[in-house]
């Protein structure tokens, strides 16, 4: 044999590009049959959804926590619970929250019990805290600065009796996010990691792994310029000027912006996408320097669990959380949450004058 | 069996308590898999370190150019050799879900099987995308995972400079304020552009989302950089029967402070039967034998608070379709982004007019990629070269729905003001 023959070239397999798949053949019957014609819903209970079509059908949706990172074995035990309750059918919510479908509203209550015997919490319906929309922190990211599924399991341990009950003012969606990226999202009360010190700039490294123009294009305040460095071509940044952002991080990773003691976590609050009553607003930074404190982050969950008191408390039916804060003022936030508010919490970013106060309307 | 665990003492406290917990399922799959044992070790480590431990690479499947997320290990010992050398490639992949993210067991069970097989076994529903992802693959076993998931009628999502995986709510299939085929639309927009999905070449990425009504449970304003969103132009439509099993549970207390005070444009009125008012553009409806609701609908901007109060005896009207957002995008690098007006209504509810989206969005892709920056989206874009600039490049018409006010600041260029005049009237006669 001449083993110089190359071997005969293995026809590769073309993909199918058939992009977004339909979803009618996974539609529950009751919903396939009743598209576009519902005609109202309520909730029976926390965790349940009863939704009326106007042909007269009826449907109830289970609604279970899930850790959206899931094993097979928990996916295939919520397959046979959706085959033996909900003619094997599900959806997931934006907030991995997982739906059974139930067009018999005598297996409601088997099925509750059945997703309680192994650990699945139901609700996250209505008025309550629902699962954190988060990210992949350290399981998966390349520029985390923390974790998210485990910060997640921690914080949903301790607000577990607000998911499956209705009794916030209004809704409240969490987000976490492991870098200032914030893949998390706009949220009424989000988790994000606040970097606290400029990148440390491994220079033996740069020249080979960065496109430095690109680096340098990347940073929002021009901070970062070209230098040789030992001899070699490098980047330097302007201290002063950094505001330690991390956007460098990604496009140049000898720019380590992450560190175990100075990568620290805020928080921020009033994030909401609804156009209801008020327009759609941005979250505001609250509080920050809470420390990375895995792998229960004991300290980040006092501060969000008091926030969120105090919320309970105070805000009247229907108030977001943002519009809780337009009813009370700022100064009354960070009065009756006992938070500081420091010079920091003054925005002085583009377009930031919209966030002073330009009257002499004061809560006093 | 696998291997022998590895200790994770900092992990094995992320199993206590009520809430399902994501390393006791690690675990479960590091019961056969050496790939899992080495993927907790690594990330036990994360824990204790307080450092992340992946870096990006290239990874795809044969055709493609994006959808595989590479991730290798850089936890190395001093000879550099991987510390948990089974999880030292750890790839995932990104396959957009059907809309609305609904599914029958077959399916996941089939995900299951392919992932047990040629992954870690680990999946999660769904990444903030809207992505299925299958998460940990070693470089080998990408492409034929993926064989495998597209043979089931399911594709790669995207990464990168590119049109990414795109998401819609639960919408026609289960919600009463669902305003347009929230599916429809999004198949008929993301399925024309499979080559920007699959073959990253834009200058940074775009994002669709397509939300029912403005309740916008997608977050598509924020997210996305076209945002659909439903919404109707004819009167809010009433239900006496649930409008008066509402107040029996409810009374008068709730509908005055948690409906009338909370109505942003104050047209929402509580009112004696006798004083409603009647008019083309006025919605009543009666809640007891002595009072009504009465909406003037030209002053309701369509918030949906009060159909969210009183679902069913107040719902969106029958002239729906969709408000089109353009630019929402998170904090790099000018700050974050809502979406902004630049389609106050379209219909969407035949193919014809669910393929003037499609055009739009054609139109609006083709001008990104002409003339946005690297890594600069489309409200970036949108806030440098002015947002009349990108409508005349559209050739989409001006409206005042598209802006909070007029213009503030005088210093402006206004030479072509009669010829724009001319314009408006000409369209107006036309």
């Amino acid at each position: 044999m001449n083993q110089a023959v190359a071997a005969a070239p293995v026809a590769k397999r073309k993909p199918k590009e058939t992009g977004v798949p339909d979803n009618k053949k996974y539609l529950h019957p009751v919903m396939a049959k009743n598209y576009g014609n519902w005609k109202y819903h309520d909730r029976p209970r926390p965790g349940v959804l009863h939704h009326v079509a106007h042909s007269g059908d009826e449907i109830w949706s289970v609604r279970a926590g899930t850790a959206r990172q899931m094993d097979i074995f928990t996916i295939r035990k919520l397959c046979d619970i959706a085959d033996k309750y909900a003619e094997g059918r599900v959806r997931f919510t934006i907030r991995s929250n997982i739906e059974f479908m139930v067009s018999d509203v005598s297996k409601v209550d088997p099925l509750i019990a059945e997703l309680g015997k192994h650990g699945f919490p139901v609700g996250g319906t209505g008025n309550s805290i629902t699962m954190i929309a988060h990210t992949q922190g350290w399981l998966h990211c390349d520029i985390p600065g923390t974790d998210a599924s485990g910060v997640v399991k921690a914080l949903m341990d301790e607000l577990h009796h607000e998911f499956i009950r209705e009794e916030m003012p209004n809704r409240v969606h969490l987000s976490t996010s492991c870098c200032e990226i914030n893949c998390g999202g706009q949220a009424d009360l989000a988790i994000i990691v606040q970097h606290t010190k400029p990148p440390v700039i491994n220079h033996d490294l740069v020249a080979n792994v960065c496109e430095r123009p690109t680096v340098v294009a990347r940073c929002p305040v021009a901070a970062i310029r070209p230098a040789m460095v030992n001899g070699k071509p490098s980047l330097e940044i302007d201290e002063s000027k950094c505001m330690c952002c991390g956007a460098c991080y990604p496009p140049c990773p000898p720019m380590q912006i992450n560190d175990p003691e100075n990568s620290k976590l805020a928080i921020w609050v009033g994030g909401k996408n609804s156009n209801a009553r008020g327009k759609p607003t941005f979250m505001k930074m609250v509080a920050s320097g809470l420390p990375n404190n895995a792998p229960r982050w004991p300290e980040v969950a006092a501060v969000v669990k008091n926030i969120l008191t105090v919320y309970k408390e105070d805000a009247r039916a229907w108030e977001r959380l943002a519009d809780w804060i337009d009813r009370i003022g700022w100064p009354r936030f960070f009065e009756k949450t006992g938070l500081p508010f420091t010079k920091y919490l003054i925005d002085d970013w583009r377009g930031s004058r919209a966030n002073l106060n330009s009257s002499t309307h004061i809560r006093f | 069996m696998a291997k022998k665990m590895h200790d994770t003492p900092n992990l094995d406290q992320l199993e206590d308590g009520p809430w399902p917990s994501f390393v006791t399922g690690l675990k479960d799959l590091a019961k056969d898999k050496d790939y899992v044992v080495d993927l907790l070790g690594q990330l036990e480590e994360s824990y204790k370190t307080k450092k992340g431990y992946w870096k990006g690479g290239t990874v795809g499947v044969f055709g493609y150019g994006g959808g595989v997320i590479p991730r290798f290990t850089e936890l190395k010992n001093a000879d550099g050799t991987p510390k948990f050398k089974d999880a030292a490639e750890f790839h995932t992949l990104r396959v957009m879900p059907p809309p609305g993210m609904h599914y029958d067991t077959d399916t996941l069970r089939q995900f299951c099987d392919i992932w047990e097989k040629h992954g870690s076994g680990l999946i999660a529903f769904h990444g903030q995308s809207g992505d299925i992802m299958f998460q940990g693959a070693t470089t080998e076993n990408v492409q034929k995972a993926f064989d495998e998931i597209n043979e089931m009628g399911f594709d790669l999502g995207g990464a990168g400079p590119a049109v990414r995986t795109s998401m819609s709510c639960v919408g026609a299939a289960r919600c009463e304020q669902s305003c347009y085929d929230e599916a429809q639309a999004h198949r008929a927009v993301l399925n024309t552009f499979l080559d920007d999905i699959h073959r990253p070449s834009l200058p940074y990425k775009v994002k669709f989302k397509f939300s029912g009504c403005p309740n916008d449970c997608m977050n598509s304003i924020q997210r996305s950089d076209i945002a659909v969103i439903g919404t109707w132009r004819d009167n809010i439509r009433t239900d006496e029967a649930l409008a008066k099993k509402w107040f029996v549970k409810h009374g008068m207390d709730e509908l005055v402070n948690d409906v009338v005070s909370r109505c942003p444009t104050k047209t929402f009125q509580v009112k004696e039967i006798g004083k409603l008012k009647k008019g083309e553009h006025i919605s009543t409806v009666a809640v007891s034998d002595t009072h009504g609701v009465e909406i003037n609908n030209q002053d309701c901007v369509r918030c949906m608070h009060c159909i969210n109060v009183m679902t069913g005896a107040l719902a969106p009207g029958e002239d729906k379709g969709a408000t089109v957002l353009v630019g929402g995008k998170s904090h790099l690098k000018i700050g974050g982004l809502m979406g902004t007006v630049v389609m106050p209504f379209i219909k969407l509810d035949t193919e014809e007019n669910v393929e003037k989206l499609v055009d739009f969005a054609q139109r609006h892709i083709d001008f990104f990629a002409e003339n946005a920056l690297e890594h600069e989206r489309s409200g970036e874009m949108i806030e440098r070269i002015g947002l009349s600039n990108y409508l005349d490049a559209l050739e989409v018409d001006v409206d005042p729905a598209m802006v909070n006010s007029p213009r503030m600041n005088p210093y402006v260029r206004t030479d072509g003001w009669d010829n724009e005049v001319a314009k408006i009237n000409a369209k107006k006669q036309a």
